[in-house]
């Protein structure tokens, strides 16, 4: 495979940045860790607090499909990745990470940041892996509003930080500040996480269908680390569960 | 000739390579859409200077390692660059009498031809269109061609590939 050849190259031209980034670490003064430090216990004590409840939720929301009797599988295993610094053609939206096959990496995986999904896997090499954004123009992901479960696709525009619902119904009930999420209708994007935020909704006469147009929740241009998903299934989410020691970590 | 054909052939590799890793690198948010097609000014270069040692095959694995490179659509940039590097080649006896200015003229001609196939590519894989600022890195390339021109001839020199 060509790209493995060319994996030195990436490497060099994301040193600089990578070195300068570990001088600036090295730079920070104790104030500055202590408050980090700080910053840091205060937002896991909110977050531990937050996912206490989800717990609970989580677990009613499984007794209630069992009554319903569908099934629903819950459980991801992650994998934290870094976007390598390297700017790939300005035609496609794209960026490179530092995980690939010898991490179990695999084409069409879902890809997420701290936020909302970022895009999925469309290359892997041995060593970094090629994800495709969701808002390149051959990009199209399912989606529901989070309000009401209307179901729709997402499909980038390619230019700029947006999302196009496609084919929505003039009379459907769509309103700005709609949180969209995936609906996992794909069977690539685990459900349930969030993608973007409806930012105009417009009615053009020339169009059978309502103008909708959302903007990405993740921050595309910012992150730089991402998170990989494995979705698992019930009972490899035990074995997850119990083989957590391992460098990947495992999150219920 | 066979002795000095010999000699400094690694500069061409090595400059293309030089030339890729510019293409990739990351630039500040505004100036990347600025950056210049390093690689087909690159590729201009050797086929105005050593046509016999750099041509359109040559121009077309470049081509191949920039997409593959650079993630876009395999074979996009081969196309451009083995165009622009059949017509340098066919015209470089023309072209090296030219004073430097007149070089230029000429070089940002063959570029805006492979921005344009580029553009084509695009176009017909479905991709957006890139704003006018797509057409700038070119026209940055005629302040670009003297300075590379007389380094490149300078180390050719010393190597002894020219």
């Amino acid at each position: 495979m060509l790209s493995v050849v060319v994996y030195p190259l990436h490497l060099a031209v994301n040193a600089p940045a990578a070195y300068v980034r570990t001088a600036r670490e090295r730079m920070t003064d104790e104030a500055q860790l202590r408050a980090a430090n700080a910053a840091l216990g205060r937002e896991n004590l909110l977050l531990k607090a937050r996912l206490q409840q989800f717990e609970s939720l989580e677990a009613e929301n499984m007794r209630l499909r069992d009554l319903l009797g569908s099934s629903f599988s819950v459980g991801e295993r992650v994998l934290i990745a870094e976007i390598l610094s390297v700017d790939l053609t300005p035609s496609r939206q794209q960026v490179m990470v530092n995980k690939g096959t010898s991490s179990g990496v695999f084409v069409g995986q879902p890809v997420l940041d701290a936020n909302a999904v970022m895009g999925q896997v469309i290359r892997t090499n041995p060593f970094s892996s090629v994800v495709l954004l969701i808002t390149d123009a051959d990009h199209a992901l399912p989606v529901e509003v989070n309000r009401n479960g209307v179901r729709s696709i997402a499909a980038g525009t390619g230019l700029g930080q947006g999302l196009e619902l496609l084919f929505i119904p003039k009379n459907a009930d769509i309103r700005e500040g709609d949180l969209l999420v995936t609906s996992g209708m794909g069977e690539r994007f685990p459900p349930g996480y969030p993608v973007a935020r409806v930012t105009t909704v417009r009615q053009d006469p020339d169009n059978p269908f309502m103008t909708v147009v959302a903007e990405p929740n993740a921050r595309l241009d910012r992150s730089r680390e991402v998170l990989l998903v494995w979705t698992l299934n019930p009972q490899m989410q035990q074995q997850a569960l119990t083989g957590g020691g391992t460098a990947r970590g495992a999150l219920p | 000739m066979s002795d000095a054909r010999a000699r400094g052939g690694w500069l061409i590799p090595c400059s293309l390579l030089l030339a890729m890793l510019l293409m990739i690198l990351p630039m500040p948010a505004g100036a990347d859409a600025l950056r210049p097609q390093w690689v087909a000014l690159m590729t201009l270069y050797w086929c105005l200077t050593v046509p016999e040692r750099y041509g359109v095959f040559s121009a077309f694995a470049a081509g191949l390692a920039l997409d593959v490179i650079s993630g876009s659509l395999f074979g996009q940039h081969a196309l451009g660059l083995s165009v622009i590097a059949y017509a340098a080649v066919e015209l470089h006896q023309r072209v090296r009498i030219f004073p430097l200015w007149q070089q230029a003229l000429f070089a940002v001609m063959l570029l805006l031809v492979e921005r344009l196939i580029n553009l084509w590519v695009l176009g017909a894989t479905g991709q957006p269109m890139p704003s006018l600022v797509y057409w700038a890195p070119t026209c940055l390339s005629l302040l670009l061609w003297p300075w590379l021109s007389v380094i490149m001839n300078d180390i050719g020199r010393r190597v002894g590939l020219i």
